[in-house]
């Protein structure tokens, strides 16, 4: 049977399973007794284990096989969710991971993983990674599923008692499991057995160290059946404790204190119930298809063609002054703007597709450098156009690296600090107007004015004179400089080489722009500000002697004739006064070396732009008009231009060149 | 790319100055005449700027001043060839370009010391068919920048 036509399809679903179990295995690591997240593992590698089968995936139907099995294990309270065992569990995943993607790339998916699957039998069979860690289990204790909670609950609307029975065996005991049999043997008598800690068949396997744990039911009262067991020979100590009404809701809600009113837990135990189930219910209630995001993309250009075209209606209907073409023209221009938020929205993906992948670097990277950090995320549903998407990712890990590495200190600097031991980082996500904000604020050592002003000197980033004159917020903004890099050691982490300076390109090349700020002792800030979409602008069309350009209305303050008498000159450097502010004056016509241009006549028309705080005035001879435009890259040849961040083809049919105003703002 | 080994050429031949070129036509995407060209200032002298080749930002190179000719005004003959390799796209204006030819492997010869006035650097080899002598361009080296 040829599996070809169902390959991509299988990579799809093999990748959002691992996903789902990467989050999931995260949150097992912060709830260790919650059932639920071990079963919706269990299920995802199930599947996937069923998938690659059925693909002929050998290595990978084998390793998410023993995978399996433990987390079996886990579900069946037969091991115990340790930080080592999940170490090795997500290194499984990595391994998975890497054969999908080996997959997705054509390759036949194999690797070597017998050292993982080995580790994980081991773990199947009882031997911790790390022995230390398999003993320090504590105290028996029983949690109940939800399931078990609902059988208990109903036993006691029947009138029945539920006792959670503490058996201890005597030291020289020999026959542990018949004791355990007998002790079964007498309860059921009375009642029904529930629920045993350790499992049942660990207690007959003698698994199990002199104590047990066991709920009944029972009508009988709590006296009787401590007579009963104390009967049976070998038993040093049988505790009793009936279990009131709240208790069994211990799970759901464990940090709860039990001093609490039971109506109050039981509510929050009912709620948290709901909200699993809730979650779920929303997701299916959308209905959704699976595009192929090549598709996506054709439509994207074959409408930034129809916006071509449309630019060239408008213009010829304006020459013709034929009000039924005006009018036809002009609904058609507000159809396609409809169309056009449309399939932009459709391009929208969750910065979650991003983010999703750093709770489990965040959780790597502190374990390696020793620091105890917590990721919040924020605003993971906040959407950005894919074709940003795509590349914010390796701008934001740098980010983070560098938060946990340089930002975040070590828990006894921070002890010492009386900060908490947990440092947290935050990475938020918001609109606000036509841009997407990032932010990521640690609350780790802030960063050192001294230092950065040393480095920048001895790097010869600033000259000595230069930074007496800088504010503390034009200091930090150094560390983005090229050749910059303040880690004293180089770590395995951040400062590869590989600057901040390269975060910044990488951000502006998307058309957005990047800020830090930064309180010594308190943390800093790193703020990115993105346009939701790159593809299609609204610009300002300008004309220099015989040429066109194109001005993003986004770095745009507002236009301005400038009268020849206002033009001042400072270090030889003609500037205006703008609302009280000297405004350096920019002669595009000089910049780009236009053949052709006039002197300045009387009066100069100049666009005011905005690069961050500062401004400059670009000094044109006329404006043309507003438009949307769709932006183009020049080509690969022409990779880097300077001032010039693309094309966009006009009404006419001719090219005209969109400037980079952040290039012409100093 | 040695031309020995070269099984037969299909090639697109162009006229620069009075001599006659050739590309592989692998490499060639289209010919089109003349259109208005987008100035792209700050670019090399022989860079003529960037046309709307049906939607795609296409650069173009003046060959003529590629190779350090004299450049002549365009004319009706004058052509752009689009070529693409790897993943450029760009254009060359030729003098005139009208031709797709057959050269058998053994017509085609290592590049002379020094032929025409192209410095030999740019030049893959030189194939006689009949009476013509035709120039194979390398055309990784005439995108070097």
């Amino acid at each position: 049977m040829d599996m070809s036509q169902y390959l991509d399809l299988f990579i799809d679903e093999s990748k959002e399973h691992l996903q789902a179990i990467n989050e999931r295995l995260l949150e097992l690591e912060k709830t260790p007794e919650d059932m639920s997240v071990v079963n919706d593992i269990f299920r995802s590698a199930h599947t996937l284990k069923g998938m690659s089968a059925t693909m002929g995936f050998e290595d990978l139907a084998n390793l998410t096989h023993q995978m399996e099995n433990v987390l079996d294990g886990i579900r069946n309270r037969r091991l115990s969710v340790t930080p080592e065992l999940l170490d090795v569990i997500f290194e499984a995943v990595d391994h998975l991971e890497a054969m999908i993607s080996s997959i997705a790339a054509g390759g036949d998916g194999t690797r070597d993983v017998r050292r993982t699957v080995e580790q994980l039998k081991r773990i199947e069979q009882g031997e911790m990674p790390n022995k230390q860690a398999a003993r320090e289990e504590p105290p028996l204790e029983h949690a109940y599923g939800e399931f078990e909670y609902h059988v208990l609950e109903q036993a006691k609307e029947q009138g029945f008692s539920v006792y959670e029975i503490r058996v201890r065996l005597r030291d020289d005991c020999l026959l542990k499991a018949a004791r355990v049999y007998m002790v079964f043997e007498q309860l059921n008598e009375v009642g029904e057995i529930v629920k045993a800690t350790p499992p049942v068949e660990m207690l007959e396997e003698e698994q199990f160290d002199r104590e047990f744990l066991v709920t009944v039911v029972s009508k009988a009262p709590a006296d009787e059946l401590q007579k009963r067991l104390m009967g049976i020979s070998e038993i040093d100590d049988v505790k009793v404790s009936r279990l009131s009404s709240d208790e069994p809701s211990a799970e759901s809600e464990k940090a709860a204190a039990p001093q609490q009113p039971a109506a109050m837990e039981q509510a929050a135990a009912v709620q948290a119930e709901a909200e699993a189930p809730e979650k779920q219910t929303v997701k299916q209630a959308t209905k959704t298809i699976r595009v192929n995001i090549e598709r996506l993309d054709r439509l994207m250009n074959l409408f930034e063609e129809l916006v071509v075209d449309r630019g060239r209606l408008e213009q010829i209907s304006r020459e013709l002054n034929h009000a039924e073409l005006t009018e036809t023209v002009e609904r058609m221009s507000r159809i396609s703007s409809d169309l056009q938020t449309i399939i932009l929205n459709m391009r929208m993906v969750p910065v979650e597709t991003v983010f999703n992948r750093f709770p489990r670097m965040v959780r790597q990277l502190a374990r390696e450098l020793g620091k105890k950090v917590r990721l919040d995320i924020i605003g993971a549903d906040t959407e950005l156009d894919r074709t940003v998407i795509d590349e914010i990712g390796d701008p934001l890990v740098h980010l983070i690296r560098n938060a946990l590495d340089h930002g975040i200190e070590a828990p006894d600097v921070r002890a010492a600090r009386g900060k908490p031991e947990e440092g947290i980082i935050q990475l938020r996500a918001y609109h606000s107007g036509n841009h997407v904000f990032i932010e990521i604020e640690d609350d780790g050592a802030g960063i050192s004015r001294e230092k950065v002003l040393q480095k920048a000197k001895s790097r010869g980033i600033v000259s000595p004179q230069a930074a007496e004159h800088l504010n503390d917020q034009q200091i930090y903004e150094l560390i983005f400089a090229p050749g910059f890099s303040t880690a004293e050691k180089v770590s395995d982490i951040s400062g590869r080489g590989v600057g901040l300076d390269v975060v910044k390109s990488t951000i502006e090349s998307l058309g957005g722009t990047v800020s830090v700020d930064s309180q010594p002792g308190k943390g800093s800030l790193f703020s990115i500000q993105l346009p939701l979409t790159l593809s299609i602008i609204s610009v300002l069309l300008v004309q220099i002697a015989e040429e066109t350009y194109a001005i993003p209305l986004s770095s745009i303050i507002e236009t301005a004739l400038v009268k020849k008498e206002e033009i001042f000159s400072a270090h030889n450097q003609p500037v205006i006064d703008f609302r009280g502010k000297i405004v350096p004056l920019v002669r595009l016509k000089d910049v780009f070396a236009v053949p052709g241009a006039a002197d300045d006549g009387d009066a100069v028309a100049v666009v005011i732009v905005r690069k961050g705080e500062k401004l400059a005035a670009l000094a044109v001879d006329s404006f043309i008009g507003q438009q949307e435009v769709v932006l183009k890259s020049l080509g690969n040849y022409l990779s880097s231009v300077f001032a010039i961040s693309g094309a966009t083809i006009l009404g006419d049919g001719r090219v005209a060149l969109i400037i980079d105003c952040n290039a012409l703002v100093k | 790319m040695t031309a020995s080994v070269q099984a037969d050429w299909k090639v697109i031949a162009f006229r620069l100055k009075e001599e006659e070129y050739a590309l592989p036509v692998q490499h060639v995407r289209s010919i089109e005449k003349m259109q208005p060209i987008t100035r792209v200032p700050g670019t090399a002298h022989y860079v003529k700027g960037v046309i709307n080749l049906r939607g795609v930002v296409t650069p173009i190179i003046d060959l003529r001043e590629r190779f350090g000719f004299a450049p002549e005004p365009y004319g009706e003959q004058t052509r752009i060839i689009i070529v693409a390799l790897e993943d450029m796209e760009v254009g060359l204006i030729v003098d005139a370009a009208n031709d797709v030819l057959d050269l058998p492997a053994e017509s085609i010869e290592p590049p002379p010391e020094a032929i025409g006035s192209v410095e030999a650097s740019y030049i893959d080899g030189v194939a006689k068919v009949e009476n013509r002598l035709l120039i194979l361009l390398d055309l990784a080296k005439v995108l070097d920048r």
